[in-house]
């Protein structure tokens, strides 16, 4: 039994729902009592879609336990197809539907449909949202795209883009990016699935030469099938930031056995000469936390250490399916993985790390408000904000421009920086003014946790002359002397003191 | 002085000869564990843990959205494998996971489990989780227990399962109390002060509040306690309250100048108020309220509105709405009908608009679609979908989270159904 306030991820068949709210042509029936319909509204008003998403559910009641919730299934699924004439159906059961043990995709079978009717089985007290996404679309695409079959060489290469669902972080503007890219390479998108493609559409996943694999999480299991079952290679690199845009371009020529020099064709991206100008100076060494989902994240880590010269201190992800991934790449920035669904464990890393910018998702967001940081959202769980009305995808290289703004513009700039160290003693900008962005009241840091048993406390003369160093360093400044000293034994810090610990951290 | 006598029924045709179809399908509404994101804000001191699956988590955080950062008094304790499996122990696993809660949050005085879906199908005891626990924690923290499944309860009837847990523990009124009033019904505080400061100037005393604003002021009930429901959807709690002596006044909904008056009236009825005086203190009142409306009823007369079921309160606004608004009622939905409580709402509305108990949302949106109406009433799982169909919508679940009740809110209850209609006539795109 697990306390929770609130959680990551919902139940795995949320994660069905993104993928068949994504999809054209395909029908959900859902064994699933009053009120799991609920899970409209994250469709409707979250990402504001214009039509309800393709569920049926059963919104069986007490009185119905008595009585048959099979028979409750077989006309809710028989009513479905005579009203939506889908193409295809998928069946299952939610939490509670699962303990009655109705068996959807027998029932389903037994109503002899005139349409493929494809049985989930979506554990919801053992698994959560994207494995029930990625659970969905693979035996979606396994029932579908049928045999094996011969590819004829063709000038023209063909990939599939697989991963992207309703719900998703920006795959709308994401799978546009990603087209571009490869129509500039010269390389034919054949299907992109989930999202906007038909059960017809999945028959023909086979035609394309590779696939491009955008969202892990949602599409690993698939493409891994497609690999084994259709000898379709896939992408391993994920187009988020400029080098694994550049990565990945390398990864796709390989594959679609074209020249990269092709590449010299594609719009570059703003963000190396905007990291390079001096404005972006005071950008250096920012400490970074990061939380999110696997890809995102991971992605994130690479963009905020190599392409903004920030210095990742924390790195984490919600998806324990991919916590071997986080690990390497945690390793690789000299940080320990966070691999934890427990948004509070995440605040308390949060506290303890104290960074100058949290990368996250929309918990984080609320976590870095309350500890007065700065913060970017850039992973799902989606909220109505992440579904912008402008084009805005992560992925690509206009994806790095979008990046670049929106984990920059959190910040102060660089050179209001500068002149507020300048004009320190003016009164406009005294040490309490925080950036207006942020509410204009600066919210003390948290309490360092102190690292030993002593006390250390802050000769007058120490604290004047730390009340000279600009105060948006000052913080750091406090932590270092303090650890300093306390490693030291040091009971009492002098003007001496802060001056050895200035030295110490200078690197 | 003449007393105040009960007005005759005043709608020719009553509830016997409307028309009530009764329709079963899929329905479009939230469970019961909805009711704890404005209960957790009221009852000052209580928490909830519901007791459940991973999606009623996702439920209550889609629901309650930004309140899961101003420390919410809930929480869910999430049933996995394990738990259902046999290999831990349910008591052993939700007494650990209350105690935990407890030394986290030392401010809790009253703790409701609250059953789900899942607990109830397995058939978790969680009553006797909550005399165990009560047991254990007293005298600090009292455990209820009461079940907010969706295969129990719709919505809005989850307060009244709360509420009712709430009856048995509240104090007997002494033997020889005068008679006293009871609200029932959660309102929000400044509509609660406003009938306060009401019944005082009718001379109505002593008044309480269910549910209570703290955990710890139980307010007494007994044979001398009449109940005055605020809300249509307490069928448990008023029948729980009547088991232990308590009469109900019947009165429609305070909603609207005519509800809030027809409402109060009944109060001053049962405790004698006069003619004259009732007439002095709710007149300014009532003045006040016919002015904010005003303006709202050009926008809305003549205008035609399909509500669709949510939260009981459907039968009562469309009474509103036709009355005072001057709209034209297509079809009131409504998940459930309380045929004793809404009667003399029932009595009220004109003749025409079918009621239409529980849903068939497939077939029920068919119906909207070919009566064209210039509003519709619905949940937030239809709302964008039919404005994307070119009809104008308004949300049914903001008139649970905004004060709408009594003379001073009449203005803005007409505002909420005015406003949709305003924004489209604005919009040029």
């Amino acid at each position: 039994m697990q306390l929770t306030l609130w959680t990551y991820e919902g139940p795995p068949h949320i994660g069905a729902m993104r993928v068949a709210t994504a999809m054209r042509g395909l029908h959900y029936v859902l064994h699933a009592p009053q009120g799991d319909t609920y899970a409209d509204l994250l469709f409707t008003m979250i990402e504001r879609r214009g039509s309800r998403p393709p569920v049926t559910y059963t919104t069986f009641q007490a009185r119905d336990l008595g009585s048959d919730t099979a028979e409750l299934f077989k006309s809710a699924a028989r009513e479905a197809y005579e009203r939506f004439s889908p193409e295809a159906m998928i069946v299952g059961a939610s939490c509670t539907a699962e303990l009655l043990q109705d068996d959807p995709g027998g029932l389903a079978k037994a109503l002899a449909l005139p349409c493929p009717v494809i049985p989930l089985d979506l554990p919801a007290y053992q698994k959560k949202e994207n494995w029930g996404a990625a659970e969905t679309f693979y035996r979606l695409v396994r029932a579908l795209a049928g045999p094996r079959r011969e590819r004829s060489r063709r000038a023209r290469r063909s990939c599939n883009i697989l991963g992207p669902t309703a719900l998703g972080f920006r795959c709308r503007d994401d799978v546009r990016e990603m087209e571009t890219l490869l129509a500039t390479l010269g390389v034919e998108v054949n299907v992109v699935a989930p999202l906007g493609a038909s059960p017809k559409d999945l028959t023909r996943l086979g035609d394309a030469d590779f696939n491009v694999l955008l969202y892990p999480e949602i599409a690993l299991t698939a493409a891994q099938w497609l690999e084994r079952t259709h000898g379709q290679p896939f992408t391993r690199v994920v187009p988020i930031g400029v080098g694994a845009t550049r990565d990945f371009i390398a990864e796709v020529a390989r594959l679609a056995e074209i020249d990269p020099e092709a590449a010299s064709q594609v719009e570059p991206s703003r963000l190396p000469w905007y990291a390079r100008s001096v404005d972006s100076t005071y950008l250096t060494g920012k400490r970074v936390f990061i939380f999110g989902d696997a890809t995102h994240a991971i992605a994130a880590a690479r963009i905020a250490r190599d392409e903004l010269g920030f210095t990742v201190v924390g790195l984490g992800s919600y998806s324990r399916e991919f916590a071997r991934d986080v690990r390497e790449a945690a390793a690789r920035y000299g940080v320990e993985a966070l691999v934890t669904d427990d948004y509070l464990e995440v605040e308390a890393k949060v506290m303890e790390l104290q960074p100058e910018l949290v990368l996250g998702t929309q918990m984080e967001r609320h976590i870095a408000k309350r500890l007065g940081v700065p913060c970017a959202v850039m992973s799902a769980p989606a909220h109505v904000q992440d579904f912008p009305a402008r084009y805005s995808p992560q992925m690509g290289f206009e994806g790095a421009n979008v990046i670049f703004d929106s984990w920059v513009h959190p910040l102060m700039m660089g050179l209001e920086e500068h002149l507020l160290a300048m004009f320190r003693d003016d009164a406009e900008f005294h040490d309490g003014a925080a950036p207006s962005h942020l509410g204009g009241k600066q919210t003390p840091p948290p309490a360092a946790p102190v690292a030993s048993d002593i006390v250390v406390v802050w000769a007058e003369d120490a604290e004047k002359e730390l009340r000279k160093v600009p105060f948006f360093v000052r913080g750091k400044a406090r932590r270092n002397t303090e650890k300093f000293a306390a490693e030291r034994g040091l009971e009492t810090i002098t003007v001496e003191t802060l001056y050895d610990a200035k030295a110490y951290f200078a690197r | 002085m003449n007393a105040l006598s009960p007005l005759p029924a005043m709608g020719a045709a009553g509830c016997e000869a409307r028309p009530i179809v009764q329709e079963r399908g899929q329905r479009e509404v939230f469970c019961g564990l909805t009711g704890i994101v404005w209960l957790h804000r009221k009852i000052q001191g209580a928490f909830f843990l519901v007791v459940g699956s991973r999606t009623c988590a996702h439920l209550i955080q889609s629901a309650a959205g930004v309140m899961i950062f101003a420390e919410p008094r809930f929480a869910t304790a999430i049933l996995e494998d394990r738990d259902l499996a046999g290999v831990a122990d349910i008591d052993d696993e939700l007494d650990a996971a209350v105690d935990r809660l407890l030394v986290r949050r030392p401010d809790i005085e009253l703790l409701f489990l609250v059953g789900s879906c899942p607990s109830e199908v397995i058939k978790i005891d969680l009553s006797r989780a909550a005399a165990r626990q009560s047991k254990k924690h007293a005298p600090r923290v009292r455990v209820l227990s009461y079940s907010g499944s969706g295969i129990e309860t719709t919505f809005t009837q989850g307060e009244d399962a709360c509420l009712a847990a709430l009856v048995p523990t509240l104090p007997q009124e002494a033997p020889h109390a005068p008679p006293s009033l009871l609200v029932v019904g959660a309102l929000a505080d400044v509509v609660e002060d406003q009938f306060a400061r009401l019944f005082d100037a009718l001379g109505v005393a002593p008044v309480r509040f269910l549910p209570m604003r703290r955990a710890a002021d139980l307010p007494p009930v007994g044979p001398n306690t009449s109940i005055l429901l605020a809300q249509p959807y307490l069928a448990d709690t008023a029948h729980a309250l009547e088991e232990r002596g308590a009469r109900r006044i019947d009165a429609p909904f305070p909603l609207g100048v005519e509800g809030a008056t027809l409402w109060l009236r009944a109060a001053a009825v049962a405790f004698g108020v006069t003619e004259e005086r009732f007439d002095a203190v709710v007149a300014p009142a009532r003045a006040r309220a016919e002015r904010a409306m005003r303006h709202y009823r050009d926008t809305l007369a003549g205008k035609r509105i399909f509500l669709f079921p949510d939260s009981q309160l459907e039968p009562a606004l469309a009474r509103f709405l036709s009355r005072e608004m001057g709209m034209e009622i297509v079809e009131i939905g409504t998940p459930y009908l309380h045929r004793r409580h809404m009667a003399s709402e029932l009595e009220l509305l004109p003749p025409g608009a079918p009621i239409v108990e529980g849903q068939h949302v497939e077939q029920q949106l068919d119906r909207c679609r070919a009566a064209r109406p210039d509003l519709v009433l619905c949940g937030l799982g239809l709302a964008n979908p039919l404005e994307a169909e070119g009809f104008t919508t308004k949300w049914s679940i903001e008139l649970l989270f905004s004060p709408i009740q009594g003379f001073d809110q009449a203005g803005d209850l007409a505002e909420l159904f005015a406003r949709p209609l305003n924004r489209r006539a604005r919009l040029e795109v």
